[in-house]
């Protein structure tokens, strides 16, 4: 189906014996925003490392945009459309947020190689307008990363995916160390997506959020998909019996077996 | 405008507040370090440390002792620019003085004459093949090519063995000193050409040192190359998780720094007309206190190569100052060793002060 954005077929990673992942099947339309449940070590995050290459998956398929794709890095996953804010925030700590924002992808006022002359003005400019494009207010973006609050780093990681038109974006746990009003900031930023039309997989443990921006939620349990399950056809307990193990959705039932 | 943009949960941001540079605070220190000495000297010795006190001369200042202080640092303060951005990262370079010997070694021995006094050269290497009175551009290129290799070599160790910086590059300072040994098996190397030994003259170590700095401080703050070092230096999962290649950059790095080294080992075999195969000894470790004191951290991301400059100028105020006050060169040893745990002291205690959010 050409509207399918992402799909895994038999995605698996083993960490020497340990199996953190078995056979994820897995899919993603476009416009669709699609949480991912499960308990700590599930293998949520694990399963985000296989999709955005910042692993190297054990085996299975990766179907990206309607091509089978084998990211060798993030960069190339990067390339092709995918961003992620990664539940370790990604950001350094020492560089301010225009820096943070085009880490890995600067722009350029002249071309020389590795000595690359890199465009201040733009970068601060094209800051200015993410921000500003996201709704995230931050004081003072020369300032760096170090002297910030978790919510505003949590929004400058976000401001980066955002910044950048890409086919997918990967939030994993963006709101686990808010506060109250910072994570409504975040939610927000989820809207603006979902009203663009952007694709979003997000992790979270909060159940109200989840339920507030997602259109479907896929439960985790030990390494392997147990339920797919569309919002309207489920409730909060519904989906904490899957991610406690009370129930299996039949059809995974074999793989959880 | 003292107070900008409301933040999250209404935050308010004060320019006013805003953090001092660190090399603010480190040229603050060479400031007070001359004070210390001018005040000693009027007490001690009855003359001032770096004014003219005796009307020797036409400017306010002590110019033969300027001169001095910044002749004596500007050779390790080339490799210390080197050795700024291995730290920068979060590495560390134990193998420049090294490569000094090795690269003064190697590079001196394209440089020698043919004949002196109407004699064969008596400490020629390459008489018999010839390969004497060679143009100067033959040992500058050798010479920045055992740098290369040296570098690389260290860069390729770190970055792609994964062992730590300090054993990798601990290996090539034990083997960069036997490669200077074994060269000539030991004998010193000299009588280099006339062109070779004008790379060292008079001032122009500093000039070389003072252009490389500038050089390098544009590098480092206004290319990628430079964004990329910090980043890594910063946190480096993020770097690689934003498509940084920290691989590939470390040895960048690394090669650069052996490039320096070898920088310096050109010009200190130029000005000392000699080399021998313990030249640069030690010289690792005052660059890298250069760089410390300077305000590099050594846990990497934060400082500048201006802070070097400045650091290595703290470094040779207090070696001319002992030696202005005649103090034994014993205890400069002494006070340089405490001025860098000093340093490092310091800057453990800003980061945890900086550290709290």
């Amino acid at each position: 189906m050409a509207d399918i954005i992402l799909k895994t077929e038999g995605l698996t990673k083993h960490y020497g014996g340990v199996h953190a992942l078995t056979n994820a099947n897995f899919e993603i339309r476009k416009g669709e925003h699609v949480a991912i449940m499960g308990d700590n070590g599930a293998g949520k995050s694990t399963f985000v490392r296989q999709i955005t290459a910042v692993e190297q998956r054990t085996s299975g398929k990766i179907t990206f945009d309607g091509k089978e794709v084998a990211f060798e890095g993030p960069l190339d996953a990067r390339e092709a459309g995918i961003e992620t804010v990664f539940q370790t925030l990604a950001l350094a700590d020492h560089l301010d947020v225009s820096d943070n924002l085009f880490l890995g992808r600067e722009k350029i006022l002249f071309k020389l190689g590795p000595f690359s002359i890199l465009d201040y003005k733009g970068m601060r400019e094209a800051t200015r307008a993410a921000l500003q494009k996201t709704g995230v207010k931050i004081p003072n973006f020369r300032n760096t990363i170090q002297n910030m609050s978790g919510g505003q780093r949590q929004c400058v990681a976000i401001a980066r995916t955002a910044t950048f038109h890409s086919k997918l974006t990967i939030m994993d746990e963006p709101t686990a160390a808010l506060g109250v009003q910072e994570t409504a900031q975040v939610e927000n930023i989820v809207r603006t997506l979902k009203e663009a039309g952007e694709p979003l997989i997000l992790i979270s443990h909060n159940m109200r959020q989840v339920m507030d921006l997602c259109d479907r939620i896929v439960v985790f349990r030990r390494g392997q998909i147990v339920a797919n399950l569309k919002k309207e056809e489920t409730d909060g307990q519904d989906v904490v019996a899957y991610i406690t193990g009370a129930k299996t959705q039949p059809e995974y039932a074999e793989a959880a077996a | 405008m003292a107070e900008t943009t409301h933040g999250i949960g209404g935050l308010k941001y004060d320019h006013s507040k805003r953090e001092r540079p660190q090399e603010l605070n480190v040229f603050i220190a060479l400031i007070l370090i001359v004070a210390v000495f001018e005040g000693l000297g009027f007490w001690l010795m009855g003359q001032s440390f770096l004014f003219d006190s005796g009307d020797r001369f036409d400017s306010i200042f002590n110019e033969a002792r300027l001169q001095i202080i910044i002749l004596q640092v500007a050779i390790i303060g080339i490799i210390a620019i080197g050795v700024t951005q291995v730290i920068l990262t979060g590495g560390i370079d134990l193998s420049s003085g090294s490569i000094v010997g090795a690269a003064a070694m190697i590079a001196m021995s394209f440089a020698q004459v043919a004949e002196v006094n109407g004699f064969p050269n008596p400490k020629g290497i390459f008489i018999e093949q010839g390969w004497v009175d060679l143009p100067v551009i033959v040992p500058i290129a050798v010479g920045l090519a055992c740098g290369v290799v040296a570098g690389g070599i260290n860069g390729a160790l770190v970055a792609y063995t994964k062992i730590p910086p300090f054993i990798a590059t601990l290996g090539m300072m034990v083997t960069a000193r036997g490669v200077a040994k074994w060269w000539s098996k030991g004998q010193p190397i000299s009588f280099p050409t006339e062109s070779y030994s004008k790379l060292g003259a008079g001032m122009t170590p500093v000039v070389i040192f003072l252009a490389l700095a500038v050089l390098f401080h544009l590098i480092l703050r206004y290319t990628v190359y430079g964004k990329h070092t910090y980043a890594i230096g910063s946190n480096e999962a993020a770097a690689r998780m934003s498509g940084i290649n920290v691989a590939r950059h470390k040895v960048m790095v690394y090669t650069i720094a052996g490039v320096l080294a070898s920088v310096a080992a050109i010009v200190l075999s130029s000005k000392n007309l000699t080399a021998q195969s313990g030249m640069g000894v030690m010289y690792e470790l005052d660059a890298i206190a250069m760089a410390v004191i300077g305000g590099i951290s050594l846990q990497g991301g934060r400082g500048s190569v201006i802070g070097t400059v400045i650091g290595a100028l703290i470094f040779g105020v207090i070696i001319s100052g002992f030696t202005f006050l005649r103090l034994d060169a014993y205890y400069q040893e002494m006070v340089k060793g405490a001025i860098i745990v000093g340093a490092v002291v310091l800057d453990q205690w800003r980061q945890n002060k900086g550290g709290k959010t």
